[in-house]
């Protein structure tokens, strides 16, 4: 199961977080902190997988990617297969890339919700919904068609 | 309408907070979105109700308090508008969960939305329910979601498909009731639909015994012919990711075969042929091949034996090894791992890349080979493995070396074959690292020593020439210099030659020069010291014409300012010259020591603590428990005529107590006072300041006055040094009385300890002096392991720290290499005046967020006109290296015609980036 997708740039701010087994708000900062001191000290040139069992337990890793500015961070159990949570990172911002086209830091920062929309497209309660990215766009493009106004009011 | 609530747009309220320049400016700007979010709250705002969520689950994600927002989840999940409902679900996911009670109030609403006409709608509360659901929630809805599993619309499939995971989980009773439906969805075609199905059928088994019965019997065709498809088929460039067919619904695939398989053997049967497909036609150029194929090897190890595929899994984690890609080398590190239960003899045939991957440049990978290794070493392929590490060991990264040394040590301990093989491996990582080496190995090291007899000449001829290179490594100097006191004329007489070994001539002065050379070396601590000098006095028995010059080194130090050494030099002095008729008969070889209780004992607990309570007090000559000695191996040595530095007590009994009654106050203070020196540097640096008021408020009188050292370091202002003067001076008072006490109960030989009482300052004339000459130079925390390396750092021109009239200050400035935070510093005091200065005692105190370790003064009198100078290192820490500038606070005392003077002042003139 994964337990959660966190987004961050690279001087440690969130800019998407969603827990899949609820942490209290503290609890989800002082988690993005200690992440942020793990990864910022880390060198290049070594894997992407960390050990996260001081904060989410026995046998959770943490697998990491940079994309420009941001980290993408999936923590997960030993239920999943770290390679595979790789390939759907990659997944992720391929479709990110699609509804955005060219998607930067600040796209997600100002829609978070709709990265929100395109995440619960590809993930539901810790299990991977969809794998193909353009299944992906298409249902987040039906969802936002019939809210294209209120992407307009907010 | 209320004013606030026309308020700023979304994207107007992230604007403002990201164009804050301090969090204190953020805070500002997000509560004032707050203040006015709440009064359109409490105004019951309709037309901008999912504006203000949406801005609220973005101050979420910043960790502000939102709890206010809650209700209005709940109203807008409620409106009829999908746009509404969508922010109204968003926020329930994100702001509240499954432990509040507002929840039990969306549940009327999700049913609703679950039956609803619009699909996206249902789509919307399907993933609400499966990332929130409680377990009444369950109960409650778990009928509807059953129902939309045959949802004509494929999206609505997968989303009910994962919520009955959530659903079964939270209420397992319920599992029965999806595995009907679950087994129909087994046979759909549709890709997401599928893959969501067998991760539903997954954790169907997981939760249900019956259900996996179910599923094993009536479903493993199936699946093994869903994957045998997606093996065989043609390229599906929808589902391709880097040129492999749908891997993600592979990965799935095996991993429920896995859970199938996993117990039972004819299941195990069935799927044999195709996991020996995917493992032989999977490309593992890409990630997600390897993905695959990483799966697939998990599977085979999970299920039934099947021989053949366990060497083909092995086979294929071995390449993995030898991939370019980091990611790959880890997991198949991690699977080697709990492969190594099932088959080690595959594992052993890949030892020699695992061996390589302890070579990995990338810390995680060496670790994890390193405890892949250590896994696989077994009395047959020892001798190489060990001589592999020990020559890594020589190359590699200083951070790597702690875990590195303390896993060869821990091989050559387990598996040694020979003692002359232990013995000589054990040299070999004292000499490259003996810095790292843990106290209990080398203690270990000096048990087998002990025992065996017939090596006793060759282990000190060998330390005898490993001091001479490696006398930067404090273990090895330690090991060598207990040996070549206990066996020195072993080691002159090349008594008991191997025929292996070189002959060496050494003299007895060339032996006591090595003691010679490690007391006086400014790196050793109290430890080594007090070793040095018991073995000179075990030399000075064995080498009978040397002991004149023996005396005279061990002279050297009567004028330490450190208690221990101090008390040891004139005991000792008084055995060698005024009791030769005791003096060989105190030092005679030391009984050979128990291996066996002593392996005992270290896999106790407390190694520092257990065996201390039983040190028989006052005990000339103890046979009994050699081990008691042994953990004190620097200190008490069991033929030392007064084991403890400590006055002992009248009577022993008493004795014992006080000593319970000192450790009692807990281990720490055990390490700050130097009656356990054997055991300093095994609780490292703790000793502060707080212990040593706890030491000097538990009652237990004898606190030597080294101990206020740590008081120098860690206190940031004078203050705190003032306020501890009182103590201090108590504490001496004390000292002075108890060796007072001591005299009275054992009069003689130690009539010596006269001198040792005036040599401390007469209690209460003058407490500031008092002070000083208890802590100028700094004994108890020992140096830090690496001392030596200090040489090859970088170095900044020589600053004028202070000067004031006559006296100036200079310090020295050098970096080492590796550890940018850490300067040494080099102080040099020099006296321009015509006066003598004596007593001359320099202190210092820095900010908390620098650590400050003074080494003892080269000496305390500053003979006049610049004619000689003091001096004497310190070693300070910078923690926010980078952010802050060094400064110091100094004191200097000294006594000029027998009158006080003290100068103070500041130092911050250090170069800015120490």
């Amino acid at each position: 199961m994964i337990r959660a997708v966190i987004i961050m740039n690279d001087e440690g701010k969130p800019r998407l977080v969603k827990f899949y087994d609820h942490q209290p708000m503290e609890k989800q900062q002082e988690i993005i902190r200690s992440i942020y001191g793990v990864l910022c000290s880390r060198a290049e040139n070594v894997s992407n997988f960390v050990q996260a069992d001081s904060t989410f337990g026995k046998d959770t890793r943490l697998v990491y990617k940079t994309f420009a500015t941001l980290y993408f961070i999936v923590i997960f159990d030993d239920s999943e297969n770290e390679l595979a949570i790789l390939d759907l990172m990659q997944v992720f911002v391929e479709t990110l890339d699609k509804c955005f086209s060219n998607v930067c830091e600040l796209d997600i920062v100002f829609n978070f919700n709709k990265v929100h929309t395109i995440l619960d497209e590809i993930i539901l309660g810790g299990q991977v919904v969809e794998m193909n990215s353009s299944e992906i766009v298409k249902a987040v493009n039906d969802i936002s068609g019939s809210s294209l106004f209120l992407f307009l009011s907010l | 309408m209320n004013p606030f609530s026309s308020g700023t747009r979304l994207r107007d309220m992230i604007r403002a907070i990201r164009a804050c320049k301090t969090a204190a400016e953020e805070r500002a700007v997000v509560r004032k979105e707050c203040a006015s979010i709440r009064a359109a709250v409490s105004d019951n705002d309709n037309d901008y109700r999912h504006r203000n969520l949406a801005k609220l689950m973005f101050i979420h994600m910043l960790g502000y308090p939102t709890h206010f927002g809650q209700m209005e989840c709940l109203k807008l999940i409620a409106a009829p508008g999908f746009p509404e409902k969508r922010i109204g679900y968003l926020g329930l996911m994100l702001l509240l969960d499954e432990r509040q009670e507002v929840l039990m109030l969306v549940t009327n609403s999700l049913k609703q939305d679950l039956n609803h006409t619009n699909q996206y709608i249902v789509g919307l509360a399907l993933c609400a329910l499966g990332n929130i659901s409680s377990a009444e929630m369950a109960r409650d809805l778990a009928p509807e979601v059953e129902r939309l599993l045959q949802f004509r619309d494929p999206n609505v499939r997968k989303k009910a498909a994962l919520c009955s995971i959530r659903i079964i989980k939270k209420v397992p009773d319920l599992a029965e009731n999806f595995v009907n439906p679950v087994a129909s969805l087994l046979k759909e075609k549709h890709h997401g639909v599928l893959l969501t199905a067998i991760q539903l059928c997954a954790d169907l088994c997981i939760v249900s015994e019956e259900a996996l019965e179910y599923f094993r019997k009536k479903c493993t065709e199936g699946i093994v012919k869903v994957l045998k498809d997606a093996v065989n088929s043609p390229y599906a460039p929808e589902y391709d990711i880097s040129g492999i067919s749908d891997p993600f619904l592979q990965i799935r695939l095996l991993r429920i075969l896995r859970i199938l398989g996993h117990g039972d053997a004819d299941a195990s049967d069935f799927m044999n042929d195709v996991l020996a497909q995917v493992a032989t036609k999977t490309e593992s150029n890409k990630n997600a091949g390897n993905a695959i194929l990483y799966e697939c090897v998990e599977t085979i190890m999970s299920i039934e034996d099947s021989g053949g595929l366990r060497v083909l899994a092995i086979n294929i984690l071995g390449r993995f090894l030898s991939n370019r890609d980091n990611n790959i080398r880890y997991v198949a590190l991690n699977m080697l791992m709990k492969a190594i239960s099932i088959d080690g003899q595959a594992v052993q045939r890949h030892r020699a890349t695992i061996l390589e991957c302890v070579k990995d440049s990338d810390a995680s990978i060496r670790k994890r080979a390193l405890e892949l290794v250590y896994l696989l070493v077994n009395e047959n392929n020892v001798k190489p493995l060990t001589k592999e590490l020990i020559d890594y060991l020589v190359v590699s990264d200083q951070d790597f070396k702690g875990d590195l040394t303390a896993k060869i040590c821990s091989i050559v301990e387990k598996l040694s074959p020979e003692k002359i093989w232990y013995i000589d491996q054990m040299l070999k990582v004292l000499c490259e690292a003996g810095n790292y080496v843990k106290d209990e190995v080398w203690h270990a090291l000096i048990v087998v020593i002990t025992n065996s007899s017939n090596l006793h000449g060759y282990t000190v001829r060998s330390l005898y020439r490993a001091i001479q290179t490696s006398c930067d490594q404090e273990a090895v100097v330690r090991v060598a210099v207990w040996c070549i006191g206990e066996y020195g004329d072993l080691l002159v007489n090349n008594v008991g030659m191997l025929d292996i070994e070189e002959p060496i001539t050494v003299t007895e002065s060339d032996a006591i020069d090595v003691i010679e050379a490690a007391i006086k070396q400014h790196t050793s601590d109290l430890t080594t010291r007090a070793m040095c000098l018991m073995a000179l006095l075990k030399l000075s028995s064995r080498f009978p014409s040397s002991s004149q010059r023996i005396k005279d080194i061990v002279n050297q130090s009567k004028g330490s300012l450190l208690l221990e050494l101090q008390q040891r030099s004139i005991e000792f002095d008084s055995i060698i010259g005024k009791h030769q008729n005791l003096r060989s008969a105190l030092v005679e070889r030391m009984p050979v020591l128990d291996e066996a209780s002593y392996s005992g004992r270290r896999g106790g607990s407390g190694v520092s603590t257990s065996g201390i309570n039983n040190i028989p007090n006052g005990v000339v000559k103890i046979v009994d428990a050699p081990l008691v000695d042994l953990l004190d191996l620097g200190v008490d040595e069991p033929t030392h005529p007064h084991p403890h530095p400590h006055p002992p007590p009248p009577n022993s009994s008493s004795g014992a107590n006080f000593l319970h009654d000192l450790l009692g106050v807990g281990a720490d203070i055990s390490s700050s006072s130097p009656q356990s020196g054997g055991r300093n540097t095994m609780h490292g640096h703790k000793s502060g300041t707080d212990v040593l008021l706890d030491l000097l408020s538990s009652g237990s009188p004898p606190a030597p006055a080294p101990a206020p050292a740590p008081a120098t370091q860690k206190s940031s202002s004078t203050s705190d040094l003032l306020s501890l003067t009182q103590l201090n001076n108590n504490n001496n008072n004390n000292n002075n009385n108890n060796n007072n006490n001591n005299n009275k109960a054992s009069p003689s030989p130690f009539s010596a300890l006269d001198t040792l009482s005036s040599s401390l300052p007469t209690p209460g004339a003058s407490p500031m002096m008092d002070l000083l000459d208890g802590f100028g130079p700094n004994p108890t925390t020992p140096p830090p392991p690496t001392p030596k390396e200090e040489e090859n750092g970088r170095t900044y021109p020589p600053i004028v720290a202070f000067e004031s009239g006559a006296l100036s200050l200079t310090f020295n400035l050098s970096k080492q290499p590796g550890s940018p935070q850490i300067t040494l510093i080099e102080a040099k005091f020099t006296n321009k005046s015509s006066q003598l200065y004596t007593d001359f005692v320099f202190q210092a105190a820095v900010p908390k967020f620098l650590q400050l370790h003074l080494e003892p003064a080269s000496s305390n009198t500053l003979p006049g006109n610049a004619s000689g100078s003091i001096t004497q290192k310190l070693r300070v820490t910078n923690n926010q290296h980078g952010k802050k500038s060094v400064v110091m606070r100094i004191r200097i005392s000294y006594k000029l015609n027998n009158k006080d003077m003290l100068e103070e002042g500041q130092i911050s003139n250090f170069p800015r980036d120490l």
